[in-house]
This record gives structure tokens, sequence and C-alpha cells, in this order.
């Protein structure tokens, strides 16, 4: 335990500096590995939720049970994988299903059944209801459609 | 040049270059007993760990009704939850070591004396808001151990004479350990004890700046020029920081090959499991107050209550100690403080030994 500072000027032969490169090069990987390992577990952890998500993405059919029973001129909201999305029983029996998402700024939309119009409350987009497309507003894009079919027991809706 | 120009701006303002030459001229005494003086640091460094460790259980953690199923999710369901919940609960029993060494280390070079008196005072609380730490944080998951274990140690605050009830429902929220403990426990754990925390050890950690570290009584005695030190910067440093790499490493090791279990979800009107026991830093008083309640007249209530009373004076004698062994010449009160500290080590050690025997 008698350490004193180290005051003697280092000498390096000349083979020296190469050893002393390597072993630079050596602890400093070593010290990125060990970095990462740390790192690894606490990126994965906080990731989780993200990559549960990601999961759920990968739905591509829902099935509303009961679905079959909304009254014409109603809409019903459901989860496609995480995303809101939208079931819509016209007034004239037509049924249609969206994506809920404004293509905006990603504001949940409403559909509005005496205006007969998808209106959103963020930025005063526009969609028409039966074919999803972006009427007036910002919307830049329309919704997506999807697949719809009604059976006696519910309402399978799918990607198109 | 362009680094200089804003060190220069910033050292204009902070007084960067009085900080460098403070740190420069800092040095560590050398002697056979310096090994000790890593342990406060290491102490510090697992106090870090569990501030980043718990802001990361705080991520998905919720207190109240649903403490246990989101404990579940974090251990069964997030990517390495597991590990960093294993890791929190390893560093805290850890940190808990490593302050006991730090103060028995400086119980016995008697750092305590003038002008550190403050450190010690410090260092105490520092350690009292520490095992209030590792008790609140041992309800947060509401397991069955959880569960009793909060349920048992509340039962101390509730033997005090007439206000003991009181205090204990205070702290329970209820007569009985429900979500509202585990809630009222969660702002103790992540509010009220890191706010009370932070300044205690920021002044812990000036004074150690103001008076240096201390030698122990022979150490002093010697003439200066027979004295050794090592500069601070960048050797002490240097090895501090080993220090906390080593730490780091067998915390690691510990967090990963012993996972931290989680039981079945606390519920009162399940028994209490088998071999049931405190904690390893709560069982040596634990035992303690069962054994003072084993003398024969000392049984029953007011036995108890003799119990903690005799615990408390010993506690308040240790913690005065600065006070009356204040005298540089090692005469009849230092020995007689020596005496006392070995004791405390063996009174610590035995009870423990004893809590793990007789675990049925």
């Amino acid at each position: 335990m008698t350490e004193q500072t180290n005051l003697v000027p280092v000498v390096e032969e000349p083979g020296e500096k190469n050893t002393r490169r390597a072993f630079l090069a050596a602890a400093g990987a070593a010290g990125l590995a060990y970095t990462a390992a740390l790192a690894y577990p606490i990126y994965r952890y906080l990731a989780s939720p993200a990559e549960m998500a990601m999961n759920a993405t990968a739905v591509t059919e829902v099935t509303l049970k009961d679905a079959q029973k909304l009254p014409a001129g109603s809409v019903l909201m459901f989860k496609f994988g995480t995303a809101p999305a939208m079931l819509i029983h016209h007034a004239d029996g037509r049924w249609v299903g969206l994506t809920a998402v404004c293509t905006h700024l990603g504001c949940t939309v409403q559909y509005e059944p005496q205006a007969d119009r998808i209106h959103c409350a963020c930025h005063g987009g526009v969609y028409n209801p039966y074919t999803g497309a972006n009427v007036s507003g910002p919307p830049p894009k329309p919704l997506k459609l999807f697949k719809v079919a009604v059976s006696d027991t519910g309402v399978d809706v799918s990607r198109a | 040049m362009t680094s200089k120009i804003v060190y220069n701006w910033i050292d204009e303002r902070l007084g960067l270059s009085e900080l460098a030459a403070f740190a420069r001229h800092k040095t560590v005494p050398v002697h056979s007993q310096s090994f000790w003086y890593y342990w406060g640091g290491i102490s510090l460094f697992l106090f870090l760990v569990q501030c980043f460790t718990g802001v990361l259980l705080l991520v998905y953690y919720r207190p109240g009704a649903e403490a246990y199923e989101s404990v579940r999710q974090i251990t069964f369901v997030m990517h390495f939850g597991w590990l960093i919940r294993s890791a929190h609960a390893w560093s805290a029993s850890l940190m808990i070591f490593s302050i006991l060494v730090h103060m028995f280390s400086v119980f016995f070079m008697k750092a305590y004396r003038k002008p550190r008196e403050f450190g010690w005072l410090s260092g105490m609380a520092l350690l009292g808001i520490a095992s209030v730490f590792g008790f609140s944080g041992y309800l947060l998951p509401m397991d069955e151990l959880s569960y009793f274990a909060t349920k048992v140690g509340l039962e101390i605050p509730a033997a005090i004479p007439f206000i003991g009830p009181a205090i204990a429902s205070m702290l329970r929220g209820g007569l009985d350990v429900s979500e509202f403990t585990v809630q009222r426990f969660f702002a103790l754990h992540v509010v009220v004890l890191p706010a009370i925390f932070l300044p205690l050890l920021g002044f812990h950690l000036w004074l150690v700046q103001r008076h240096g570290n201390a030698a122990p009584p022979s150490v002093e005695a010697l003439p200066p020029s027979e004295r050794k030190s090592m500069p601070f910067m960048p050797n002490f440093l240097r090895k501090d920081l080993a220090m906390w790499l080593i730490a780091l490493n067998i915390l690691a090791l510990l967090a990963s090959v012993f996972p931290w279990s989680l039981g079945k979800q606390a519920d009162s009107l399940v028994p209490a499991p088998a071999g049931i026991h405190p904690e390893w830093y709560f069982m040596s008083p634990f035992e303690m107050l069962k054994l003072l309640g084993m003398i024969k007249w000392l049984q029953g209530e007011s036995g108890e209550i003799v119990g903690i009373l005799l615990f408390t004076l010993g506690i308040a004698l240790w913690i005065l100690i600065p006070f009356y062994d204040n005298k540089k010449e090692s005469g009849q009160r230092a020995r007689a403080a020596h005496y006392f500290g070995l004791l405390a080590v063996i009174l610590l050690l035995a009870t423990t030994a004893i809590g793990y025997w007789t675990i049925r």
C-alpha cells in the first residue's frame, strides 16, 4: 500500500509503442463490449411495449362478436391491432370498415351521421364515409378501407 | 483552441479552475488500513445503481391494487425485467452491507472524533434512511413475503405505549396491510426518502471534502514526515473506480445467477409460508427483540416495551459516540469505545447467526 506518484518519465523502446497502442485498442474494445453488454438489456427492457405493439399490428383480421346487430346509421369503434378503427353501418345498409387514425397528425376521427361525413376535430379534416377519401382540410391521404364480412354471429374485419 | 476558449468562458463564470486546484491538492492517507477507505465510495456507487435501476422499474411499476400484477409483468413479460428487478434488490442488500462495513471502519478508526462529528451523525442518518428504503421497497411487489414482512415490521412501532397503534395505523393506511399501504410506501420510497436522502448525502460528501480522510489514531500519532499519502487525482480515484467496477461485476453476477424471486400474490387469508424470515439486515434487531422477549421477567407486553427501550438506548449510545469518546490521547474512554464496537459487531453477527439457525 505504499504508493507514490509516478513521476519517472516513461522512456519508450521503439517496439513498445506498438504494444502500448495494441493494449489501448484492446482496452477500448473491452470497454465498448462491456458498455454494450450493460446497455443491451436496458434497451430491450425499455423497448418491450413497442415490441409487443409491433406484434399486435401484425394482426390481419379482427372478429367483432355480435356487431351485426349494430343499428343502421351508427358506428362501432374498435381496435385493429393497436390502432383505432371504425365499423360504420350506413343508413342505406352498407357496411364500411376504416382505420380511424387521421392521416394528417394522427388524431382519432369521428363519424358524423347527420353530416354524412368523417370529421377530424383536431384540424378540421373531412373524409368520405364510404370510401375513406380525403375530401377537405389538411389530410394528405385517404383513410384505409378494410374488407368487411357480416355473418349471423358477428362481423369479420380484415386487411384489404 | 476552441476548447480552451470554451473552458475559459465557463471557468470565468463557474470557477472550474478552483475546483481543479482543489482536486489536485487532495490527498488520501496511505497506511495498513487504507483498504477501508473504499467502502464509502462503494456505498455511493451502489446508491447510484439504486437510483438508475429504480427509475427503470418505475417505468412499468404501478402502485396500489395493481402492484403485484405490474411486478409480475416486469419479471415475466418485459425483456430483461427480471434482471433489472434482481439488480435493484441485490444492490439494495449490497449497499446496506457496504454502508455497515463503512460504518464499522469509521468506528474503529475513530474517524468520528473532532472535527468529524457531523460526518458520523449524517452517516448514521443515511444508514437509518437506507433501512427505511429497504423496508418500504420490500412491500412494493406485494407478494406473500412483502405482505408478512410489512405486517410484522409495523408491530414494532405499534408496541410503543399509547401512541404506537395510531402511528402503525398511520403508516399502514388502515388496520391491515392493503393497497393503501403499498400506495403510501411507494410515495415514501420514490419521493419522500430520496428528497431527504439526497441533500443529506450531499452534506456527508461535502464534509469528506472539507475534512479529508481520517487516519487511525496510531497513524495520526506519527510525525508528519513518517505519514504517507497518495494524491486523490488520479491515483486514488483510479482505484476507487476499479472498486466500482468490481462492485458492478459482483452485482451483475449475483443478479443474473441468483435472480430475485417473486412469491404468490399477498392474501391475508393464506397463512404465512413456512420458514419466513426478515431480510438479513433486519435479522439481528428482530432476533435481539425476540431474545429479550424470552427473558422471564421481560415476558408479555411490558417485555416488548423494555426490549424496544433497551434497543433504542443501545442505538442512542452508538450514535452519540463522538461526544463521549472525544479525547485524542488513547485513554480508558477510547478503549471502552473500542470494546463497545467489538460488542456491537459480535452481537450483530451472533444474533444474525442465531436468527438463521432457528428458522423453522
